[in-house]
């Protein structure tokens, strides 16, 4: 895991913005769909349609998560920090790909 | 996996502490209904027996105007004419529950004799096959029209299930089906409580969930999204395809012991099946 974290963060620091831009627009895929992250069933986001809130509204995400890695493993496994958590293990069930959750970050991140 | 088994184990316990869920059955359903009249507090308690329509105001007219023309009168109607019909040996159902088949309350109820809960469909198709007729499926289909017979004959009556404290593995089918409404499962890893307990009456989408309190009260079902006639079974399979969990057999040991809890855990509201669902 840790070793998956520290890929992360390597990668997050190493490429250029308009890597970025495309993870970003991924993330944003991912996370809507219903077949994948399918965040918005919870989670209220801005431009999303019959948004749940059985979750926190996504929005301010860099002032909540300063450390994206932390924001990160909260995907991963979110029943660490709260083992009742309706926030399904996107990492640890494999959900989403190690590559996918990458994507879902830096969405996340632009929010 | 080891750590899947570990966080559910945590996450029941978790919540057994929460809601000081101690002793045993009397003392769960105490804290479990109460629970969900604190939560709703505008819901007359005999009115959680009505689902999420108990909590959402919004999408109960709709549901009433629905239920003035019910989806589910044909169902009664094919039940009442398959009830009565003759089996080759020229019994018929009525001969294994009575004329007019108002028996929902006696379910699902613990035969000592064989350890094991029986629920009213497992009675059905063993009256059936006792009989030497066909079993019928147990989801969908025939099945609902005979239960949606009886359970209209049964209306009003008091749900009332009885775990006898001389028999310990009658507790155990309970304390199995407990377990089961609170362990985390699926690659979603949710629990029934998750949605139905904890979070009951959240959005998840468009969708509320319903509280858990009067689960087994109005079945069968006549859904809109199936289209059809259903099972409280049939509805244990999908929640468990929602979560992306492999369901359990109808009517196995597991569902049945679910169904046990559940519907304890509805005591003292009224069976009023068959119903209209979202």
């Amino acid at each position: 895991m840790k070793k998956e974290l520290l890929t992360a963060l390597l990668a997050s620091a190493l490429v250029s913005p308009l890597a970025i831009a495309d993870a970003v627009k991924q993330g944003k895929e991912l996370a809507w769909s219903r077949k994948k992250g399918n965040c918005l069933t919870c989670h209220m986001v801005e431009g999303g349609q019959q948004t749940g809130n059985s979750g926190p509204p996504l929005m301010s995400i860099k002032a909540r998560y300063p450390d994206k890695a932390a924001l990160r493993e909260q995907i991963w496994d979110p029943t660490k920090r709260n083992p009742l958590t309706n926030m399904p293990p996107f990492g640890r069930n494999k959900i989403l790909t190690e590559a996918e959750i990458d994507q879902v970050v830096e969405y996340l991140y632009s929010l | 996996m080891k750590k899947i088994i570990g966080s559910a184990l945590a996450g029941t316990l978790g919540l057994s502490i929460a809601f000081g869920i101690s002793a045993g059955p009397v003392e769960d359903q105490i804290a479990f209904q109460k629970y969900y009249e604190n939560r709703f507090p505008d819901t007359p308690t005999e009115d959680f027996a009505n689902g999420v329509y108990s909590i959402l105001p919004a999408a109960r007219e709709q549901w009433e105007a629905i239920e003035e023309f019910p989806p589910y009168e044909l169902a009664i109607e094919a039940g009442e004419e398959f009830y009565n019909k003759p089996f080759a040996n020229g019994k018929s159902l009525a001969d294994c529950f009575g004329a007019d088949g108002a028996v929902r309350n006696q379910y699902p109820k613990w035969d000592s004799e064989r350890g094991m809960v029986v629920t009213m469909e497992l009675a059905i198709n063993e009256c059936l096959t006792a009989n030497g007729e066909k079993p019928l499926k147990y989801k969908k289909g025939k099945i609902t029209e005979v239960t949606a017979f009886m359970s209209f004959n049964s209306r009003g009556q008091k749900v009332d299930v009885k775990i006898p404290s001389d028999d310990p593995r009658a507790l155990a089918a309970y304390e199995n089906g407990k377990e089961h409404f609170y362990t985390k499962r699926g690659q979603l890893n949710f629990a029934c409580a998750d949605c139905h307990l904890l979070t009951a009456g959240n959005l998840y989408r468009a969708d509320t969930t319903s509280p858990g309190f009067g689960h087994g009260t109005h079945w069968p079902v006549f859904r809109s999204k199936w289209q059809s006639m259903g099972t409280l079974h049939r509805r244990f399979g999908g929640c468990h395809k929602n979560i992306r969990a492999n369901p359990y057999k109808a009517q196995g040991e597991e569902y049945r012991n679910l169904e046990y809890f559940v519907t304890y855990m509805s005591n003292g509201l009224e069976f009023n099946g068959p119903a209209a669902r979202k």
